[in-house]
């Protein structure tokens, strides 16, 4: 398996705190790789960083084997790095299929052109979107959902459609940002089988994640990161038995206070 | 009887009937109204023109949800376009067939121009920078009449051309199939034209994948990006597209009024845009065409009643009319905006955005 994605020495800082130092890590093709750490440890920014969202400050990703630091959110979503949120953002007043079909937009090109002569190719190319909008709502189990504001939908449906949209723009990584927060043990249950379909169907997925049975269960391979630096990377067995994880989650001895 | 009526209107041909119907009306309006007065004919026509203006700004507002104060500047650069192109200020007499893309293209450049350095705003803060905008465009209309006299400064530029097509003259009187076609009502036809142009670009704007990005730029900028929309480019699209529409309204401003000055594009023409635009409904086609035309005909009608009114219930004129008709307007749109706040025909999206807030 050769490296999908590569970080060399990430850093960022904000102001006088170091969010990340020196974080390097590499996602091999089809891996679903873990990225897991307490509060504060620097996952989601990694993730705005490899995303475009926020600017890098020192080190670099390659995707491929191609530098995408520096590149803005849009581009890095072209190459095929694909994300979802913490706090889910999903399009509230648009309907599911709408939202998906949004996602079509970095693999489509009409124009103004286009939108007002309604051509046959610009024809095509709606009903195209339309068409794979609606197989992804079905592949992540809301095909009956369609027509329905996506932020009336239910909470773990929310997180599926941000999947599902995520999935619009092809994307050769997906990274997913606590898929399982706030869903109950069936729908986590449910989650951990998209996971894998997923994976199965081509996709690399790097995922953080504070679900332990998700994380035991569907991950490869698992990087932890403690106040912004890499402390542990291994299978999930290995990290959970690595004393400097188990420090970090629960204090040391020496520290914690009787 | 109804049962008859609701299998008419199921008639596959049911449409097409409505939508002659209504074709007809709007060809025959003119003459209707010229019976009541050719003043009716030139209101109409001013009405279409806010109309036109209250489609572009609509695309800025309610597509992309980006506020723009200013939006008057596009509507005074496609004015001032027409102006100096086919008037004898410079000399130069092109025809309105020339001209009135080069005021588009101008226009949205202007629109690029402006929305440029205010990517990075949003909400309050580009209200404020965008009516900045605005201003300045109209200052330097007013100024610009030295060293060089480009814009005739205050006194503003008189005696432009009239539109000429195929040899038709616009400002006077044809007489054709026994109907006399006086100069507005040549000019109504001709504004209908763009305005249906206008709408039917609009509708399919609105149903396509520039649209629907513009409709994520609205509901969540950052989320837009991280799905690969270039926030950047589709933003600055929406100021030119919507400065394109000022920019064709303001040409045919030019050759209706024959006259142009700063005057006609202060910040209250602006505010009295995007009060059509939400009172009809902000990011409905329709309802922003019902705004506009409210906006446009209701303060006429209020200039023809309250004083007539005032002298039958006081025998004078107590208060000026000019006062009561604010007054009443004012009050009109605070009502309206308290009862239906998404506008009088609000968009699906507005409606279900109030609807999730009002059981949150």
């Amino acid at each position: 398996m050769s490296a999908l994605l590569e970080a060399k020495n990430v850093s960022k800082r904000f102001g006088g705190i170091e969010a990340l130092s020196g974080v390097s890590f590499s996602i091999s093709h089809g891996e679903i790789f873990g990225l897991i750490g307490p509060n504060g440890a620097g996952k989601t920014t990694l993730f705005n960083l490899l995303t475009g969202l926020a600017p890098i400050d020192g080190g670099s990703f390659a995707l491929d084997g191609r530098s995408i630091a520096g590149l803005k959110p849009d581009r890095v979503a072209a190459r095929g790095i694909a994300r979802t949120f913490q706090n889910i953002r999903l399009f509230g007043n648009l309907s599911a299929l709408e939202n998906v079909m949004i996602g079509r937009h970095v693999r489509t090109r009409a124009g103004v052109l286009g939108a007002v002569l309604r051509n046959r190719a610009t024809r095509a190319e709606e009903a195209g979107i339309e068409r794979r909008a609606a197989e992804l709502l079905d592949y992540v189990g809301l095909g009956a959902r369609a027509n329905e504001a996506a932020g009336n939908l239910p909470y773990g449906d929310q997180r599926r459609l941000e999947i599902a949209r995520a999935l619009a723009t092809d994307p050769l990584l997906l990274a997913l940002d606590e898929p399982a927060a706030g869903m109950n043990a069936s729908e986590a249950a449910g989650l951990r089988e998209l996971l894998e379909r997923i994976r199965r169907d081509g996709t690399t997925l790097f995922l953080i994640e504070h679900d332990m049975r998700v994380v035991m269960n569907v991950c490869d391979r698992v990087l932890v990161l403690d106040y912004g630096r890499r402390i542990a990377e291994g299978t999930p067995a290995e990290v959970q038995r690595d004393p400097r994880v188990v420090e970090a989650y629960l204090g040391s001895a020496v520290e914690r206070p009787q | 009887m109804l049962e008859a009526l609701g299998a008419l209107r199921r008639h596959p041909a049911a449409p097409w009937v409505g939508l002659g119907v209504v074709a007809a009306a709007l060809l025959a309006l003119p003459f209707a109204l010229a019976a009541a007065g050719t003043t009716w004919v030139r209101i109409t026509n001013l009405a279409i023109l806010f109309t036109l203006l209250s489609l572009g700004l609509n695309i800025v507002v309610g597509f992309a949800g980006l506020l723009d104060l200013g939006y008057i500047a596009f509507y005074a650069v496609g004015a001032y376009a027409y102006a100096l192109l086919a008037s004898p200020h410079f000399g130069i007499h092109w025809p309105f067939w020339a001209i009135l893309p080069i005021g588009a293209a101008v226009a949205a450049l202007f629109g690029v121009l402006i929305g440029a350095p205010t990517l990075k705003l949003r909400g309050d803060y580009l209200a404020i920078v965008t009516l900045g905008f605005g201003e300045i465009v109209r200052i330097f209309l007013n100024n610009l009449s030295r060293p060089v006299n480009i814009t005739n400064g205050p006194q503003g530029i008189a005696r432009i051309d009239p539109v000429r097509i195929d040899g038709i003259d616009f400002s006077k009187t044809d007489v054709f199939l026994g109907l006399d076609f006086s100069g507005p009502i040549k000019y109504y036809y001709l504004l209908l034209l763009v305005a249906v142009a206008a709408i039917f670009v609009c509708l399919r704007l609105q149903n396509s994948r520039i649209g629907r990005a513009w409709e994520a730029i609205r509901e969540d900028e950052v989320a837009a990006r991280a799905m690969g929309i270039d926030t950047t480019r589709l933003k600055l699209l929406a100021f030119a597209m919507g400065a394109t529409f000022g920019g064709v309204a303001g040409g045919m401003f030019s050759a209706i009024q024959g006259f142009v000055s700063p005057e006609s594009f202060v910040l209250v023409e602006s505010i009295m845009v995007v009060s059509m635009v939400v009172l009809g409904g902000m990011g409905n086609v329709w309802g922003v065409i019902l705004g506009a035309l409210l906006l446009s005909y209701v303060p006429e009608f209020l200039r023809f009643t309250v004083e007539p009114l005032e002298r039958q219930l006081f025998g004078r004129t107590l208060i000026e009319p000019e006062v009561i008709r604010m007054l009443i307007f004012g009050f009109a749109l605070v009502l309206v905006m308290g009862l239906r706040p998404g506008g009088l025909w609000p968009s699906a999206v507005r409606k279900r955005e109030l609807s999730a807030r009002d059981s949150r």
